[in-house]
């Protein structure tokens, strides 16, 4: 099996649906020749051409709301935002208009488009290159949301997203796009969406994360495992609809819960795993679910990794749950 | 190539000269013939001197960022520099300034302390925005400077609402707007038009056309190529300008700011203007060839402006060499400035969300 970072997956997927599907189609600010300010659609405007890759103005909203237009009358659009920060000039056609379509025409109309978009920080990037914005979409009903955590899965999820009937956003870690590398299938594959994985398994707490924030958990749980503290790690993979049985069952066996993100805090998705853990598990609990997340603040510049939940906190949390 | 001329007459009765001279007001029709010759000497050297310091200055942050020492993005302004300075010739102090995200040389031609800019570019504590943006984040309120807008079109409706408050409230000041070619694409360039035309604001849009967006050629982003012309579908005037030629782009926005003032509404200009460097610190630059750029880089507004300024028996060698370590010395002082200057210390983390009291 070829060894590929995510950035390699990523290209592959979307290679291997537009070899497949001629109705796929890949669109977005500097995408073509140029191949993308991170390259993951490299050499896809010289194998399909400008009519299934091309670039667009800069006009986010112009955009998806083109991208939802050619999904409903046939196409399967991948339109890119060259970074997640730039996706709120676009939000109005995301919220209003593509998550709506199907409910609103009383399920005549579907929208089958992935919107895939660079997100997250740890990347110098400043408050403009480095935010993390799931949450306004998992707020959003008729959306899904994906993020992958490794170049496996971020092929897999990819190809199951752009096959998927439904919107799906499609968040990248770019903080890993180039630093995690592992080894990814030839040709087709799935991995299902909205199914959680076990990474790590252990029976005193749960850690859940997603992201690029998954690898650092990794780190941490095994650390703790050297402290002779065994710890279920969940990487959730899917947002919206999330894997709530994966996660019950982990917490029914530990008891205790530490959700890790980098995005703010309030009203992060953390808040709303905790609110179902507690509805649906509460008589299993030991301690209160606990949230390791970026602070409540704009993402800043200069101290982007006191922001930034690391090791140290994320043991901090687990060894607080544990003590309680 | 418009043909140079420093034709302060035609321009306007009272000028404000800027840089070394500070701010200062001089009616020229009421000033001697030989002064108006030492004044117009000054004037125009100062214009050099401002662009100067823009290129040195931007030359440095290039060499810093590969050291390590300044981080984020990094996105130059080289070969641009007489639209920034010739443009801000035409604004007072209270006048307000919305600029993009390629903005030091917005900044440095309004004034912002070279010092407070090299210490923002460290993201030190003692920089123009505190440390909190970086290159991108230029904000300085004393100077009436809005800010950098690292989200291409985020400023247009800005300076539009800037615009209203000063017309809801009576006050004789305009804003300039500054933005690409690419910015032109977004909805909020014509959201911010139309608002700007339809209420009749004292707003300058003063579009730097680059020929590019990030690696997109105008032609592929704009169906209409002539962006000066898309001020006539809103109702009110645009007109292009050589953006190589700081004169011009004095000339012009001064013209254009007088009328601006006097109520009359908004007003376009297009800079035709070229960046020498990548879009950000690299780029393959597969997007364009060398032979273009070496064309334009013949048409340098430095150079250009140089061998101008020396046919007018303007410039002096010894002049250029005393401008240009003036400036060299005032970039190495900002440096040792941002190097000695505080990061913000991680207790300030959470400052600043909402307003603070003390
Ligand atoms: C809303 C938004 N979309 C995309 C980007 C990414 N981006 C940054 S600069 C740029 C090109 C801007 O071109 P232009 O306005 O012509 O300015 P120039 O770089 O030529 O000075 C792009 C696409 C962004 N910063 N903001
Ligand atoms: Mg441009």
């Amino acid at each position: 099996m070829p060894e590929m970072n995510m950035i390699q997956a990523i290209n592959d997927a979307l290679r291997v649906e537009m070899e497949r599907d001629d109705r796929v189609i890949v669109m977005g600010e500097d995408i073509g020749k140029f191949g993308g300010v991170f390259r993951a659609t490299q050499g896809l405007y010289q194998q399909f051409g400008e009519d299934r890759v091309f670039d667009t103005p800069l006009a986010e909203a112009g955009i998806i709301g083109t991208a939802i237009g050619m999904a409903l009358y046939g196409l399967r659009p991948v339109p890119e935002i060259q970074f997640a920060d730039y996706i709120y000039p676009a939000f109005d056609q995301i919220v209003n208009e593509l998550s709506k379509y199907r409910y609103r025409s009383g399920g005549q109309y579907s929208c089958p488009l992935t919107i895939r978009t660079p997100y997250g920080g740890g990347v110098k990037g400043g408050h403009y290159h480095s935010q993390s914005p799931e949450a306004y979409f998992i707020h959003t009903p008729g959306l899904k949301v994906v993020v992958p955590s490794s170049p496996y899965d971020a092929k897999g999820l990819l190809i199951s997203a752009i096959r998927d009937e439904d919107p799906v956003l499609f968040f990248e870690p770019k903080r890993i796009y180039r630093a995690v590398k592992g080894e990814v299938p030839k040709g087709e594959y799935l991995v299902p969406l909205e199914r959680a994985t076990l990474v790590r398994e252990g029976d005193q707490c749960t850690v859940i994360a997603y992201g690029a924030m998954l690898h650092m958990a990794r780190e941490t749980v095994d650390l703790a495992t050297k402290k002779g503290i065994r710890c279920d790690l969940i990487d959730l993979r899917t947002l919206l609809p999330f894997d709530i049985d994966t996660i019950l069952q982990s917490v029914q066996k530990t008891g205790r819960v530490v959700i890790v993100h980098e995005a703010p805090r309030t009203c992060g998705f953390g808040a709303e795993l905790a609110a179902t853990i507690g509805e649906k598990a509460l008589l299993y609990l030991e301690a209160p679910v606990l949230r390791i997340t970026g602070f409540d603040t704009p993402f800043p510049y200069t101290l982007e990794h006191d922001y930034l939940p690391d090791a140290p906190r994320v043991l901090a949390g687990i060894e607080k749950t544990l003590n309680f | 190539m418009s043909s140079r001329s420093l034709d302060l007459q035609g321009v306007s009765t009272t000028f404000t000269l800027t840089g070394e001279f500070e701010m200062q007001n001089i009616d020229i029709n009421t000033i001697a013939q030989s002064d108006l010759q030492a004044v117009k000497q000054n004037h125009a050297l100062t214009l050099l001197h401002e662009m100067l310091r823009i290129r040195r200055f931007e030359e440095k942050a290039a060499e810093l960022y590969s050291l390590g020492m300044i981080r984020g993005f990094l996105h130059l302004y080289i070969g641009e520099e007489a639209v920034a300075v010739g443009a801000m010739q035409a604004f007072g102090q209270q006048d307000r300034i919305v600029a993009t995200y390629r903005e030091h040389g917005h900044a440095l031609a309004r004034g912002v302390p070279i010092r407070s800019l090299m210490a923002e570019m460290y993201g030190k504590a003692n920089g123009c925005s505190r440390g909190r943006g970086g290159s991108m984040h230029l904000f300085d309120a004393g100077r009436r400077f809005y800010g950098g807008y690292a989200i291409v079109g985020g400023g247009l409706p800005i300076a539009v609402g800037l615009a209203l408050a000063d017309k809801l409230q009576s006050r004789p000041y305009v804003t300039a707007c500054f933005f690409g070619d690419g910015a032109v694409a977004e909805g909020e360039f014509h959201e911010s038009l139309n608002l700007a035309a339809l209420w009749k604001l004292p707003v300058l849009f003063l579009c730097e056309n680059n020929l590019y967006a990030m690696g997109t050629a105008l032609a592929r982003h704009q169906s209409q190529t002539d962006i000066a012309m898309k001020a006539q579908g809103y109702g009110f005037q645009g007109e292009a300008v050589d953006g190589m030629d700081v004169l011009a782009v004095e000339k012009a926005t001064r013209r254009v700011a007088d009328w601006v003032r006097q109520g009359k509404g908004p007003y376009l200009l297009e800079f035709r203007t070229y960046r020498f460097r990548a879009h950000s610190m690299y780029d393959p630059e597969l997007y364009r060839t060398k032979e273009e750029v070496e064309r334009w880089k013949e048409r340098c507004p430095i150079a250009t402006f140089q061998t101008w300024l020396r046919q007018q028996q303007l410039l002096a060698d010894t002049t250029l060499a005393q401008i240009e370590a003036a400036v060299d010395h005032e970039i190495e002082d900002a440096i040792v400035f941002a190097e000695a200057g505080p990061s913000e210390p991680v207790e300030d983390l959470l400052r600043d969300v909402y307003t603070q009291e003390g």
